[in-house]
């Protein structure tokens, strides 16, 4: 399978099983939308027929190169290598926890998919004694793996900052007996952060992430404190302040669009201008009809958007004032193998949420849908059911993703987006595929540019 | 090549030998918790 696009007159040809990524000339690239993995030891007539503005022996030579590609296996690869059987993982470690620490927020975020925090289940926090059982229970479920990760979410996580920071110490306490390594993250709001909860997730936190939408109107239409005004300028300081004293450590500043900031490279830019320069800014997901959805109708806009979004990276990088956004990173070389790539994220069998009364979800997105609880940490029911339905689906598993040529940067979406948009995990959210390939598609662009820039 | 230039050849077929060994990052908590691209995930394999 082969993926062909143009952008910005660069010719891009992807050979999706092998991973190659070629960039093609104009002759070569026609060539290429005519051929198929038949391909014969000469150059077809009727190519060189369909192609006469170009010289014959131009075309038969931008065969031939095509064809060294193919016998060298970086075009029309097959993907027999791939035993999509033998990667169906049963019983596998569990090794990365969402801990719920705070089913309560201090905003009123209109987008929300949480209910303003409690997730539609009433206000609480999570007592210690709830996550240290999740400790005890990721550390007997991770098995044999060494790394394990734990992210403190919400809610807002800092309205439970008695339970995080014993449970950070409860961690860390166990870690040389069992041989593991935790890895945390939390993810906040900003509103109660002070000096010392800064120095204190800077000194313990591997990642945060920073809740910041981008300029302050767009902000603050969305992001509203409970008495109903913006959160902008209170937030603003204080991740200022966590990011200047951080260091190398990593962080993400991550933001959403919605229908009504369709010019969101705006707000990318400043959040990166704001001192942000490690950032997201993701496509909102919103039931229909609450007027700041995204829609079929919207995506050429949003597309030439994520196209000024790439040139404006490519000025940027030019001037030294580069940034990072997350969506537009891909590895070509040392990205994760195949095994991965066949499944990502690893919902509800290697990665699930707990809540504040120890109920175990496939994740945060799942959380509050009584029909995929799989168990509760404090009396150590785990259903591995569920969990082996998680773990049986893949790219091959979805049929659209098996025809799809991003399926191996993808890996096959995501399950809670398909449920919520198709009530069937399996059929992906279509609009979140155009919005990826296009991204991809960016991505990988911008790639080819840095690469070839080197090279100069 | 005159026409081509290759800016990744072949790799992920070689990741299917040593791969799978669990100990990367979830994908969805790197950064964003709605994010589903491991394209951009760091292998932890020998490290
Ligand atoms: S973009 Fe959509 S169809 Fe393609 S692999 Fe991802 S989820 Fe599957
Ligand atoms: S199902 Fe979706 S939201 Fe949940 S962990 Fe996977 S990618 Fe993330």
């Amino acid at each position: 399978m082969i993926h062909r696009y143009s952008k910005n007159g660069l010719n891009f040809l992807l050979d999706v099983n092998s991973g190659s990524v070629h960039v093609l000339d104009d002759i070569s690239y026609e060539v290429a939308g005519l051929i198929d993995e038949n391909m014969s030891e000469n150059c077809p007539e009727n190519i060189v027929n369909e192609l006469s503005q170009y010289n014959a022996d131009d075309v038969k030579a931008a065969y031939a190169e095509l064809l060294e590609l193919k016998k060298a296996g970086q075009l029309f690869a097959d993907d027999d290598y791939i035993d999509v059987s033998r990667y169906i993982p049963t019983d596998a470690p569990v090794k990365a926890l969402c801990l719920h620490v705070a089913h309560d927020c201090n905003l009123r975020c209109k987008y929300c998919f949480a209910s303003t925090g409690d997730f539609g289940k009433g206000r609480k926090i999570m007592p210690f004694e709830v996550a240290k059982k999740a400790i005890d229970f990721v550390i007997e479920r991770s098995k044999g793996r060494k790394n394990i990760e734990l992210d403190f979410f919400g809610g807002e996580p800092l309205m439970a900052w008695d339970t995080v920071t014993k449970t950070v110490d409860y961690a860390r306490s166990r870690e040389a007996e069992t041989g593991k390594k935790f890895r945390f993250t939390i993810t906040t709001n900003g509103l109660l952060l002070d000096s010392d909860k800064i120095d204190y997730i800077n000194e313990n936190m591997d990642n945060v992430v920073l809740s910041l939408d981008g300029r302050e109107s767009v902000n603050d239409e969305f992001r509203k404190t409970v008495n109903g005004g913006g959160c902008y300028d209170i937030i603003v300081p204080k991740f200022k302040e966590l990011v200047d004293k951080r260091g190398d450590k990593d962080y993400y500043a991550r933001g959403t669009f919605t229908a009504k900031n369709l010019d969101f490279a705006e707000d990318v830019v400043h959040i990166a201008d704001a001192g942000f320069p490690s950032l997201s800014v993701e496509p909102v997901s919103a039931d229909d009809g609450c007027g700041y959805e995204l829609t079929e109708e919207q995506l050429p806009t949003i597309f030439a958007e994520y196209d000024r979004l790439a040139e404006i990276m490519l000025e940027r990088r030019k001037n030294g004032k580069k940034f990072t956004f997350f969506h537009f990173m891909v590895d070509l070389n040392q990205g994760p193998c195949v095994v991965k790539r066949l499944r990502g994220c690893g919902a509800g069998y290697e990665y699930v949420a707990i809540t504040p009364d120890g109920d175990i979800y496939p994740c945060h997105q799942f959380v509050g849908k009584d029909e995929f609880k799989q168990g509760n940490v404090l009396d150590g029911t785990f259903n591995l059911d569920i969990a082996h339905q998680f773990a049986g689906m893949n790219i091959y598993t979805r049929e659209k993703c098996k025809e799809c040529w991003a399926k191996f940067y993808c890996s096959g979406g995501c399950s809670a987006a398909n449920y919520n948009s198709n009530a069937d995990m399996n059929i992906p959210y279509e609009l979140g595929c155009k919005m990826e390939r296009k991204r991809l598609e960016c991505a990988i662009y911008l790639k080819a540019m840095e690469q070839m820039e080197e090279e100069l | 090549m005159k026409h081509i230039k290759t800016l990744t050849s072949a790799t992920l077929k070689q990741t299917a030998a040593h791969g799978g060994c669990g100990e990367c990052q979830t994908s969805c908590q790197s950064a964003c918790k709605t994010s589903c691209t491991v394209a951009n995930q760091k292998c932890e394999h020998n490290k």
